[in-house]
């Protein structure tokens, strides 16, 4: 452990076994986790994409239920790496003492924080994947491009695991983390493009959504789903990117400050 | 000398209070060491700093020739901790919780898989194996938190109240457990409140009180340095009056204690022949133990 709380982390391989430990525990509950990813974006794809969708015309040059479906792809893998990084990251650090027991190791927090990262992002792969599975069973998109999804669904997945253990970090406890969800998550899948597109917002409600990284997942998801390359794509990746990085970094700072009680 | 251990005057800080507050140790291959005092005298945070968990605020630790907390991470791969409260992983069996602790150290699944079977033997949960963790009671909890520490072979063993909070029978068997370990060369240091256990298993002793060392020593040297040898314990609603009136002329020192007067003595023969002319009183005659030295180092009021 670091005598300076504000001194850059240390990048290790040794946050895989702890990846691989988060990966046992997942497998015996592996069913219903599968399900509840494949599931929850079906029933909100078959009941927005169709019931509302068959009273809209098209968006952007696409069907509703398309467009809705590069929403959903940016929305599961944005949940599921926040849910992840605050509720069952909260339980392994504070309630099952599991980073207690890892950090008597000789593994130290930084391999521990960037173990969580990566777990909760990989359950954003996790889900990404699903719901690409089921955007191409639903015939919503075809060309090659849409693997793409794939990677930037790790990518999101980076990004707000960061940004969600920043709050676990500062949480005292499970009831902490609805600040998070209604106060940023929700907002933010409004404000974003996920249901509809960021231009029907007023200016000033733009000008903040061109700042939130779910924006630039959608920006990036959209075009993909649509056989297109999209237009900013650097600008869009740098910006996730920089979030996962500025979120690691915070979030390492706190724990280690919240750790040296 | 073959120190394992070095501390010279560490000193933390929280919250303006001197948690630890200028301890030095010098820990031996092969001893079990116990750090002894009331909650909240620093044992804990000791061990804490010891391991390299949280930084002095100053001093200077050695932990097997690694600077700490700068080398801790190098340190920690000879070193096994059975900390105070449980932090196995409730979801995996018992093999599964040495199995996935095992990689921690780096060790391969191989390697582990073949300390398996003497790991399961020396925690007597070869039968259990297969058995998920919050189906098993304290005592085997604690032997499997105990087989953890060990997964690695450490030469040195941290071990924070080990046997708070079980009953007799699974006490004695850590005890015998852990005096297996000295036999084959390990060093213990291990925190404890109990009294008994740090006799039974301490070669060496440190009485903790504020966060100071305020005594140090064999359990023998303890009692001999601090103590007189002899105790008589004296009983009954008269205990306090007749403490009153004649304790004094018969004892070096005496304390009174609800309806029990502690007397201490070198030589209890006149004290003994007082109490036979006071039928009303009951007494218990006894060697001095570190019971004695603790309450009278640390004193008899409440920690809260």
């Amino acid at each position: 452990m670091s005598k300076n709380y504000f001194a850059l982390p240390q990048l290790s391989l040794r946050f895989l076994p702890i990846w691989r430990r988060n990966y046992m525990v997942w497998k015996k509950m592996a069913g219903p986790s599968i399900l509840g990813h494949l599931a929850d974006p079906v029933i909100y794809m078959l009941g927005l994409g169709y019931g509302l969708g068959g009273m809209l015309p098209e968006i952007s040059g696409m069907s509703y239920i398309a467009f809705l479906s590069a929403g959903t792809v940016c929305y599961s893998t944005m949940n599921s790496a926040s849910f992840e990084a605050l509720y069952s990251g909260f339980a392994r650090m504070h309630e099952q003492r599991t980073w207690e027991a890892i950090l008597n190791t000789p593994i130290t927090l930084d391999d521990i924080v960037l173990s969580e990262i990566f777990w909760a992002a990989s359950k954003s792969l996790l889900s990404g994947i699903a719901v690409l599975l089921v955007i191409w069973i639903l015939g919503l998109a075809h060309s090659p491009l849409s693997l793409w999804i794939i990677p930037l669904s790790l990518l999101v997945g980076l990004c707000f695991a960061s940004l969600g253990l920043i709050v676990t970090a500062l949480a005292p406890g499970y009831e902490f983390f609805m600040y998070y969800f209604t106060l940023v998550i929700t907002p933010m899948t409004l404000l974003c493009g996920v249901f509809f597109p960021v231009d029907q917002l007023p200016a000033m409600l733009q000008t903040i959504s061109a700042m939130l990284p779910l924006t630039h997942a959608v920006d990036l998801a959209r075009p993909l789903l649509n056989n297109a390359i999209p237009v900013n794509f650097m600008t869009d990746i740098a910006v996730l990117a920089g979030y996962a990085l500025v979120g690691f970094y915070v979030s390492l700072v706190l724990f280690r400050k919240r750790l040296a009680q | 000398m073959n120190s394992v251990i070095r501390a010279e005057n560490l000193l933390k800080i929280y919250a303006g209070q001197r948690v630890v507050d200028g301890i030095s140790l010098a820990i031996v291959r092969g001893e079990c060491f116990g750090l002894l005092g009331p909650n909240g005298a620093g044992k804990t945070t000791t061990l804490r700093l010891l391991l390299g968990l949280i930084a002095p605020d100053s001093g200077h630790i050695e932990l097997l020739n690694h600077a700490i907390p700068g080398n801790a991470r190098e340190a920690r791969l000879r070193v096994g901790v059975v900390p105070q409260m449980d932090n196995l992983d409730p979801d995996f069996t018992v093999a599964e919780n040495l199995m996935v602790y095992g990689r921690y150290f780096g060790m391969t699944d191989a390697s582990i898989e073949a300390r398996l079977p003497e790991l399961l033997e020396f925690a007597n949960l070869t039968h259990k194996r297969d058995v998920k963790v919050p189906t098993l009671s304290g005592g085997m909890k604690r032997r499997l938190t105990l087989a953890r520490a060990l997964v690695n072979d450490p030469d040195v063993i941290f071990l924070d109240e080990p046997t708070t909070g079980l009953d007799p029978q699974a006490r004695h068997l850590i005890w015998q457990r852990l005096r297996e370990l000295t036999a084959r060369g390990k060093t213990l240091v291990l925190t404890t409140h109990f009294m008994d256990e740090a006799e039974r298993l301490c070669h060496r002793l440190a009485v903790m009180d504020n966060g100071r060392i305020i005594s140090q020593g064999s359990p023998r040297e303890l009692i001999a340095d601090n103590i007189e040898p002899q105790v008589v314990e004296v009983f009954g609603e008269q205990a306090a009056d007749w403490a009153k009136n004649h304790a004094a002329n018969h004892t070096e020192r005496f304390e009174t204690s609800g309806e029990s007067v502690f007397c201490y003595v070198r030589d209890a023969h006149p004290l003994l022949l007082e109490l036979q002319q006071h039928p009303e009183l009951r007494y218990v005659h006894r060697p001095a133990n570190l019971e004695d030295v603790f309450l009278k180092l640390t004193g008899r009021e409440m920690r809260e």
